[in-house]
């Protein structure tokens, strides 16, 4: 038996081998690399400046240039992940609850976006929010506009939340329809209104959904360089576009540094949120 | 004794199919009941009726005299204790069963308090901080019994909720739910299938088939007077024949005249003879009022059961004497052995044991368990 047992494990080994591979050569050596660069200067010497750089760089008018364009990252990151978890937490539940054929038919509408690739769906944003866009047509056939969209913050947050709003819904979706929907009418039966139905239950047991849904959501929106550029005009320099510019500038060093700081700053994050949901799931 | 529950020409269809057809039904203060049927027959329904769970088409449901058709299941003094228990896995033992002190804002030390005496009702105590996925079966069950009566509610409704322990634990648990429905002074609603758990545990036994109701009453009414040939045949085993009603006390099946005690049919009327395997005794076949020949024989531990050809009809009969098969015998009915029933649209489908089997019986038991669970 135990001989079978160890045959069985080394198939187990020998069939993750070639992820294995592929992660260490892919994911681990990268990774190494990125905080290698971060900590060197052009000639490989080790050097904290990259790092000093990010929290110290100020521009001609005196504010830090790093710091404020992370925090506008996270800012629209946060706005476009609560967008979509207000969104996305209501078409969850509903499709979790709907027919089998209903749900087939939802999710498969949610995914079509997803087939066409990223780039383009930004680029039919553009057309859609451009000043002689689509919508601008539409809104001045109305008698209602113009109005003014593309460059802004909105027009950003916009195009955040329809790239990733699948990313939201899809795990929370996946957690609402295995709960039991015995537990819903228990809950009902011992006291609760709809609202307590959903706040004592349903919400507490969707969680660790929630919490997938907002990392796949967040950090994403938070490191995308390109929906900035198209649809900000490049007025909001988000993290993403700092990472691509020093990068395109040959600035190999100080990218991995903004890298470096950005996926410890993430990772934090998401450690903190993990320990939040754990503890919040005995009370 | 005070009307708590009152069930009014109750009718409710699930796409077209009826599945409760014109119920009434009255459940009592301090009363065990039980709801007793095959699967389908609209026992599970009419307890989501009466929690509030669903609506019927027609008909009026009353709590203590109020018509409460339009009260949603929060509002409702009657607390569900769940086939498969459905606990919430996020919470422990203890806020598990202070769930629905915590929606009335009770305070805590209260709480404490309540929680604490229901632990010790169901035998829990120091369970509180357990997380609920790591009890046994048998402990859920008693997490979901004390979560239902925490709240004092005038009415707990039991779903199947001993169907899915094992044999022992079952005869336990019967025991227990009883002596807790005793203490507690609580009315009891009891759905199963198993007619035995149903005469062991209830005060008042309803049978019902197809939608309807086919008789209330204690479970030995219930056993002795069975009102038609789906009751005799489906709370324990009935040998059901053709018979007629002479006169009062006299009745003729089988090619032979018997006393009986029943009284109050027509003249001549057709009726079925309920006679009850236990209530046979074999004589020598010369005694025999009927005479038959053993077909089979089947060893019990507290007794034999045998099926005995009598004139073409297959009879079953419990005895402690040994026969052999193809021994001849005779048989003798106590004036008190026959029942006297109506006939009734379930005539001529029970009580012939031509094809009974051991197997089949088990067979056709395990096929109504897999539909329960279908029934979900």
């Amino acid at each position: 038996m135990k001989q079978k047992n160890n045959g069985l494990a080394s198939v187990q080994r020998a069939a993750l081998g070639p992820y294995g591979v592929w992660a260490l050569l892919f994911i681990v050596v990268p990774l190494i690399f990125v905080a290698y660069y971060a900590f060197t200067d052009n000639s490989f010497r080790f050097t904290t400046e990259n790092m000093t750089r990010f929290f110290t760089a100020r521009s001609a008018n005196g504010t830090y240039t790093y710091l404020l364009i992370f925090w506008r990252s996270l800012k629209l990151a946060v706005i476009s992940t609560i967008i979509c978890l207000l969104m996305g937490y209501p078409v969850a539940y509903i499709l979790s609850r709907a027919s089998a054929r209903t749900q087939k038919i939802l999710i498969t509408l949610i995914m079509i976006p997803m087939w066409m690739n990223f780039l383009i769906r930004t680029y039919a944003w553009m057309t859609i929010l451009q000043d002689t866009g689509i919508l601008n047509s539409l809104l001045r056939t109305l008698g209602l506009g113009p109005l003014h969209m593309i460059g802004t913050e909105g027009a950003v947050v916009v195009g955040m939340v329809y790239d990733y709003f699948p990313y939201m819904i899809l795990p929370i979706y996946s957690v609402m329809a295995k709960m039991d929907l015995k537990l819903e009418e228990a809950a009902r039966d011992l006291g609760c209104n709809s609202w307590g139905v959903l706040r004592r239950v349903i919400f507490p047991l969707s969680l660790p959904g929630v919490i997938s849904g907002i990392t796949m959501v967040l950090i994403p929106s938070i490191s995308t360089f390109y929906i900035s550029q198209k649809l900000g005009n490049g007025k909001f320099y988000l993290i993403g576009d700092a990472i691509e510019g020093q990068y395109v500038a040959n600035n190999l060093h100080f990218a991995a540094a903004i890298a470096f700081i950005l996926m410890v700053i993430l990772l934090a994050g998401m450690a903190l949120m993990q320990r939040y949901a754990n503890r919040k799931a005995y009370v | 004794m005070r009307k708590i529950i009152e069930l009014k020409n109750i009718t409710k269809s699930f796409d077209g199919e009826v599945v409760l057809d014109n119920i009434s039904l009255d459940i009592y203060d301090n009363e065990f009941m039980t709801l007793l049927g095959p699967s389908g027959c609209g026992k599970t329904t009419t307890l989501r009726i009466i929690a509030g769970f669903e609506q019927p088409d027609q008909g009026e449901v009353y709590f203590l005299g109020e018509d409460i058709a339009a009260l949603p299941p929060h509002k409702r003094n009657v607390n569900t204790v769940f086939q498969r228990y459905a606990l919430f896995p996020h919470l422990n033992v203890f806020e598990n069963i202070a769930f629905p002190l915590r929606e009335k804002k009770v305070g805590n030390a209260e709480i404490q308090e309540k929680v604490t005496e229901m632990l010790k009702l169901v035998a829990l105590t120091g369970f509180e901080k357990r997380s609920v996925t790591s009890l046994s079966g048998g402990q859920q069950q008693r997490v979901a019994i004390a979560r239902a009566l925490v709240s004092k509610p005038k009415v707990l409704l039991l779903d199947e909720p001993l169907a899915a322990l094992d044999l022992k634990l079952r005869k336990d648990m019967q025991q227990e739910l009883k002596n807790i429905q005793k203490a507690t002074g609580i009315t009891f609603v009891f759905v199963t299938h198993d007619q035995e758990e149903a005469l062991s545990m209830s005060d008042t036994v309803v049978v019902m088939s197809e939608g309807r109701i086919q008789q209330i009453g204690t479970p030995i009414d219930i056993y002795n007077e069975p009102q038609n040939a789906f009751v005799a045949d489906f709370i324990g085993e009935s040998n059901i024949v053709n018979g007629v009603m002479l006169e009062d006390r006299k009745v003729r099946f089988s090619g032979h005249v018997f006393d009986c005690v029943d009284i109050g049919f027509g003249k001549n009327e057709a009726v079925d003879v309920v006679i009850r395997p236990e209530d046979v005794d074999i004589v020598p076949e010369e005694k025999g009022m009927l005479k038959g020949t053993v077909t089979s024989v089947t060893f019990l531990g507290v007794h034999y059961e045998i099926i005995v050809d009598i004139n073409g009809f297959k009879w079953m009969i419990q005895t402690t004497d040994f026969v052999d098969v193809d021994e001849r015998i005779g048989i003798y009915l106590e004036p008190d052995a026959i029942h006297i029933m109506k006939k009734s649209e379930y005539s001529g489908m029970f009580g012939d044991y031509s094809s009974f089997s051991n197997e089949f019986d088990e067979l056709s038991d395990a096929e109504a368990a897999a539909e329960a669970e279908e029934e979900e």
